[in-house]
């Protein structure tokens, strides 16, 4: 499937992104920029409450304010049916949906929607809401994940039947998940030293910058359109579809330029309830979340807590691991607890796995995808306990990683063998760098910590047209995180021969382009780009075949090279090589307009492996973490775009120090958000971070014809493992659950030197 | 009540706006003025995606009411560049791909504007703190940081 | 959700009348870092909002003969860092007033404003009150100077009067062998809310003995304290390893935290310690140069 050059023109350099210009202007319209004309306001009533029944809610005083045009509450969703049906990277349950974006018999977490009002201005909107009455009746409500495993918890869903277990009654418990690769027990009677240890992560939220935001408009014919930020404009007419019971050929979303998402964008909040009002009103409905509205209901990913236990021999071979993780949902079933389960050791050739995974519900908002769901959660137990066991090996722990490392046709725990990887030449190029031999000062240390993510492919369209004049657009279907349209066009211009500058790559609304799974899972280079590649290659048999027309003869005769049609051999005939543009010129005289296409559901995903070292210092009175350097080293398989995969790589390794040392969702005693905002839930900000260094591993993807693995989701993995085992190795105390915020560290430190005195 | 009429300059143009108390410069901005590339991203001060200079200094329009605005000079990023040439920080973001979602660029431009033209050649320590209150999460900040410190490098070499 | 009126006078009269005149609620606008962040979560519904930045008097930041100084409410700590005499003469009072949030922030955040927000981890406040500073505050009976550690008197709540605002500070001059500090400890590295702040103000001798000293601590209790037993643990010392203990104990015994997000009653505990010693040791550096 390789194009078998290698010496490509745009593929590999550095240009300038096709929507740069806007962004550094201010005109780039995100989503909450966007109006349109007779625009009203909506705001949502969220509850107060972390559990309790609705008894009655009562919208009259609000209805009869002047400037208010309506009032929404559950009772104007149809109510839908229990089953989990495929959406990309999870499974979605429309009764639960429609229960999230409003709630119906509870409210099941601080900030869930219970109504929504449309006015005029959002100041008579906010006032309406104050106006509403609900008459709640509050229950007994849990937050942590063992609690709510516990016999006696506040059960959310009297109805719950888990899946993969049974249950002696009512439970928190939604799904078991098991993976066995070999027999556990065997493995560990063969180890000379095991270590068993448990680990707890904290709910964090993705941080994108911008708050969720939505115009809908609804005419009078039943068609509607909505504008939004959202990582898939399908996966919302999909959604807002089946939740307001209208055909998928009345709703046209246009996903506006998207300002972060991480994964947490790849549901719906806001746009049913805009759509929903602006079919009730007649005018657009404009809304945007408030910040403290992103914390309190917008998806977090999973709080966790987990047990390993590792078994190895004198050599450092791991002969078993065997975990239990559970992790959070929130108030519905759908934690990542099965991709958690499956990445847990997935870097490692290890014959003996058992791992055991929980899915479980709590007062909580439900989660949200964030960046390689589930794997950072799992790796942070199995990359600090493998660095625990190396220690205890005596073992450089990336001589114990490499001795166990997964290869070209190992058998993963979670059921495939590798193909080509490049996970070893990930720990060749970390023990190699110099980062890894500088030396360090007082109160300093260095971990070090790898990660895997499968990344996806899924359902992609791209269609490229040729302009009369020579130049192309390239239409895809996959709002643009971070670059993407960048790589696309570079892509399409190595096929087409043309200059990169003369590719404009565009992004359809719903009715413009064939459907396009959402933008996730590291898709859209690998996927979307494989689409845009065939659709150019499309767009070249059709100009292959005009130059044949032309030449008066056979298109097989005919072969593409650099931007012109030449005849294959000196047999076909003597013909000056034709220009894209000069076919373009006569594309109405020789059959038409010139349009590549293509549409399949991509297959061949390559996964990534990244392998993370971690400098830090530690204040030893105060507990406070500084990260002193960083570096990320990572198998790319091919950098379409260097700088926009090493600004993946450096983003996904400062989330992970976030999540590392300060981010988590603090709640009160009530079961309330205690710090929905960016002053308490504590993002890095510049001067936390150091530069951190991408190192770029080129082990091509074979099934890709450039060779493209996704790369923004693996950046997540190592980094929480990382830190904290260059904490201990700068104070001797391993940090076993996160964050490791400055009171826990100190607290630890304080710990051991009390055992240290008492012994 | 009735609204506050207020005069200003905005990107050296002058301006007249009606507002009520409750709006923010950056709801004025935004709203009422139709100049949407300071971002709201938090309404709290904690962001910088909303940074503006008001006669000359750094501040998160969130937290500045329009109606205190009369007689002010006020510079967003619409008025960065100058006319079809960009702002050099602009083009060094641009070559140094130091923008992913592009959210949080329009703040980070202003700040690291009013940064370089208070001092040439600050240090990366510097930079960072200088920008600690423009939040990115795409980025990590090492190109925001390189980009600045290169604009810099530059800007000097030109003088 | 009421409507908020807004007027800015330009004189300190205009301005009393205008807050004796109000019913309901009435705030002052000074760099308004708190009161829009306020305004903006519906934590307070105003009458009005009277801005005294038009006031000159609250806007300038004036070094008088005998030294000392007069410092503006609604003059911004950005703009102080700019001046190289209260920096030079004052760097922990600096410190404090140009700690709060980010850059942006700082363009705008006053003495007053931090002050009169009342609360008990404000950055500014506890220099402010080692350094001796002192409130000039204009009301319907004229004016009066407190204080600054008067000003506030439990979280959210000062001791102003109805019509009642503070117009400016007084700050003494620097003492002969003067030196000050403020420290702070903060989960990041920017951006947050105290966890625990300490001010230190203190004079050495030309032997290098302290001869006078004043610890605060901020985000310890319900308002910033003074901590008497810490300035008497190192006057008369030179600041050897046993002054520097019994401060910190001192400091330790006299914080009565809480649990909240930003801190553990046992870690502000020990980190009131931990700041005094720091604080006192770059004071004391500067006492010296």
């Amino acid at each position: 499937m390789s194009t078998g050059k290698t010496d490509y023109k745009w593929v590999g350099t550095r240009t300038i992104r096709p929507d740069g210009h806007d962004k550094v202007t201010g005109r780039a319209k995100f989503g909450s920029d966007f109006s349109l004309s007779g625009m009203i306001h909506g705001r949502v009533l969220r509850s107060p409450h972390a559990h309790a029944l609705i008894k009655s809610i009562d919208t009259s005083a609000a209805e009869a304010l002047a400037g208010v045009k309506a009032v929404i509450t559950s009772k104007d969703f149809k109510d839908q049916p229990s089953e989990l049906i495929p959406a990309g990277e999870a499974m979605v349950n429309y009764k639960d949906m429609t229960r999230n974006v409003m709630a119906r018999e509870k409210v099941l977490y601080d900030g869930h929607a219970v109504a929504a009002v449309a006015a005029t201005t959002v100041e008579i909107a906010e006032a309406a809401l104050e106006l509403i009455k609900v008459n709640y009746q509050v229950l007994p409500h849990v937050i942590d994940v063992d609690e709510a495993m516990a016999d006696n918890a506040p059960i959310l869903h009297d109805d719950l039947v888990p899946v993969g277990m049974d249950a002696k009654g009512p439970t928190n418990i939604a799904k078991r998940v098991e993976f066995t690769l070999g027999d556990a027990a065997k493995g560990f009677e063969q180890a000379d030293v095991i270590i068993e240890r448990s680990y707890s992560t904290a709910a964090v939220h993705q941080g994108y910058i911008e708050p969720h935001a939505v115009v809908a408009s609804v005419a009078e014919d039943g068609q509607a359109q909505i504008w939004c930020c959202t990582q898939g404009q399908f996966m919302v007419r999909t959604f807002v579809g089946q939740l307001l019971g209208m055909a998928t050929s009345s709703i046209r979303v246009t996903p506006s330029e998207i300002g972060g998402g991480f994964g947490g964008k790849t549901v719906v909040y806001l746009e049913p309830l805009a759509t929903l009002l602006s079919s009730k009103v007649g005018k657009p409905v404009k809304m945007i979340m408030s910040r403290e509205e992103v914390f309190r209901a917008s998806g977090p990913t999973s709080a966790s807590t987990m047990t390993y236990k590792i078994g190895a021999t004198k050599a450092g071979k791991i002969t078993a691991v065997d975990a239990t993780l559970k992790l959070l949902a929130g108030a519905f079933p759908g934690s990542p607890v099965q991709p958690a389960a499956m990445c847990a050791v997935a870097p490692y050739d290890v014959e003996n796995v058992h791992i055991v995974g929980y899915d479980v519900v709590a007062n909580r908002p439900k989660v949200a995808a964030y960046r390689a769901p589930g794997a950072p959660i799992s790796a942070f137990g199995a990359e600090s306990i493998i660095d625990e066991l190396a220690k205890e090996l005596g073992l450089d722990p990336l001589k114990m990683r490499q001795l166990n490392a997964a290869k070209t046709g190992t058998k993963a725990a979670y059921g495939p063998t590798f193909r080509n990887i490049g996970y070893q030449e990930t720990l060749d190029a970390a023990v190699a760098h110099d980062h890894y031999k500088a030396p360090l000062g007082p109160n300093q240390g260095r971990g070090v910590a790898s990660g895997f993510w499968f990344n996806i492919g899924g359902e992609s369209s791209a269609t490229v047209n040729i302009n009369e004049d020579g130049t192309a657009v390239v239409i895809s279907g996959n709002p643009d995180i971070g670059g993407s349209r960048a790589s696309l066009a570079m892509m399409a211009a190595e096929e087409l021969g043309i200059d990169y500058h003369d590719v404009r790559p565009i992004i359809g609304d719903t009715a413009s382009i064939g459907y396009n799974f959402l933008t996730g899972g590291s898709r859209v280079t690998f996927a979307t780009g494989l689409a845009v590649v065939e659709a150019a290659r499309d767009a070249v048999r059709q100009l292959c075949e005009r130059a044949a027309k032309i030449w008066e003869v056979d298109a097989e005769g005919v072969i593409w090279d650099d931007g012109h049609a030449k005849p294959a051999s000196t047999n076909v005939g003597e013909f000056d090589p034709l220009s894209l543009a000069q076919l373009a010129a006569q594309a109405a005289k020789t059959g038409g307009p010139i349009s590549g296409h293509n549409a399949q559901n991509v297959q061949g995903a390559g996964p990534g492996f990244a392998t993370h070292i971690c400098d830090v210092e530690v204040d030893p009175e105060t507990g406070h973490v500084t990260v002193l350097r960083y570096t990320s080293i990572q198998d790319v398989g091919r950098a379409i775009h260097p700088s926009y995969v090493e600004g993946q790589i450096q983003g996904g390794a400062a989330q992970g120090i976030g999540w590392a040392l300060n981010e988590e969702y603090i709640y009160n005693a009530q079961g309330k958000l205690d710090n929905p905002g960016f002053l308490d839930y504590r993002i890095p900000v510049a001067s936390d971070l150091p530069m951190i260094e991408a190192v770029m591993i080129e082990v091509p993807n074979d099934r890709h014809p450039y060779g493209v693995r996704g790369v923004g989701e693996v950046p997540l993995v190592p980094p929480m493992a990382a830190v904290a085992n260059a904490i201990e190795s700068a104070t001797g105390v391993r940090m076993e659950n996160l964050p490791m915020s400055p009171p826990r560290v100190l607290a630890a430190i304080d710990a051991a030197q009390l055992r240290q005195a008492a012994e | 009540m009735a609204k506050h009429h207020v005069a200003v300059s905005i990107n050296g143009e002058p301006v007249e706006y009606l507002c009520s108390t409750r709006q923010t410069l950056l709801d004025v901005l935004r709203d009422e003025l139709n100049l949407t590339g300071s971002k709201e991203g938090c309404a709290s001060g904690d962001c910088g995606a909303c940074s503006v200079m008001v006669d000359g200094r750094l501040v998160c329009s969130c937290l500045v009411m329009g109606a205190e605005c009369d007689g002010k000079s006020i510079d967003t990023i619409e008025g960065m560049a100058d006319g079809e040439k960009l702002h050099p920080l602009q083009q060094k973001f641009l070559e140094e791909a130091a923008l992913q979602c592009g959210i949080c660029t329009p703040g980070v431009l202003v700040a690291a504007k009013a940064l370089l033209e208070r001092n040439n050649n600050p240090t990366e320590t510097q930079v960072r703190y200088w920008l600690a209150g423009n939040l990115c999460r795409c980025t990590g900040y090492d190109k925001i940081v390189r980009a600045v410190m290169l604009t810099a490098a530059d800007m000097r070499g030109g003088a | 959700m009421q409507s908020v009126q807004f007027e800015a006078p330009g004189t300190v009269d205009e301005a009393v009348a205008l807050l004796a005149g109000a019913t309901g609620d009435t705030r002052i606008l000074a760099g308004g870092t708190d009161l829009l962040v306020q305004l903006r979560a519906h934590m307070i519904n105003p009458g009005l909002i009277i801005d005294i930045k038009k006031i000159d008097e609250t806007r300038s930041l004036t070094k008088n003969a005998d030294g000392s100084y007069t410092i503006g409410a609604a003059y911004a700590g950005a703009e102080a860092t700019e001046r190289d005499d209260i920096t030079k003469d004052w760097p922990g009072v600096v410190e404090g007033w140009d700690l709060i949030g980010s850059t942006q922030i700082q363009g705008r955040a006053s003495l007053g404003g931090n002050l009169c927000n009342a609360s008990p981890a404000a950055d500014s406040v506890p220099a402010m009150i080692v350094a001796g500073m002192t409130a000039n505050i204009a009301g319907p009976k004229g004016r009066r100077t407190i204080p600054v550690q008067d000003v506030p008197v439990s979280p959210g709540k000062t001791s102003l009067g109805k019509g009642e605002f503070i117009v400016s500070f007084n700050l003494p001059g620097r003492p002969k062998g003067g030196g000050d500090a403020y420290l702070r400890l903060i989960p990041r590295t920017e951006m947050d809310i105290a966890v625990v702040g300490c001010g230190v103000a203190l004079v050495l001798d030309d032997s290098g003995t302290v001869t006078s000293a004043k610890v605060s601590l901020g985000a310890v209790s319900a308002k910033v304290l003074v901590v008497d037993a810490a300035a008497k643990a190192i006057i008369g010392t030179k600041l050897d390893d046993d002054a520097l203990a019994k401060l910190d104990a001192a400091c330790q015994a006299a914080a009565k935290p809480i649990n909240d997000k930003r801190g553990t009653i046992e870690y502000r505990t020990k980190i009131a310690g931990v700041l005094a010693r720091r604080a006192v040791k770059i004071a004391a550096e500067r006492a010296g140069s």
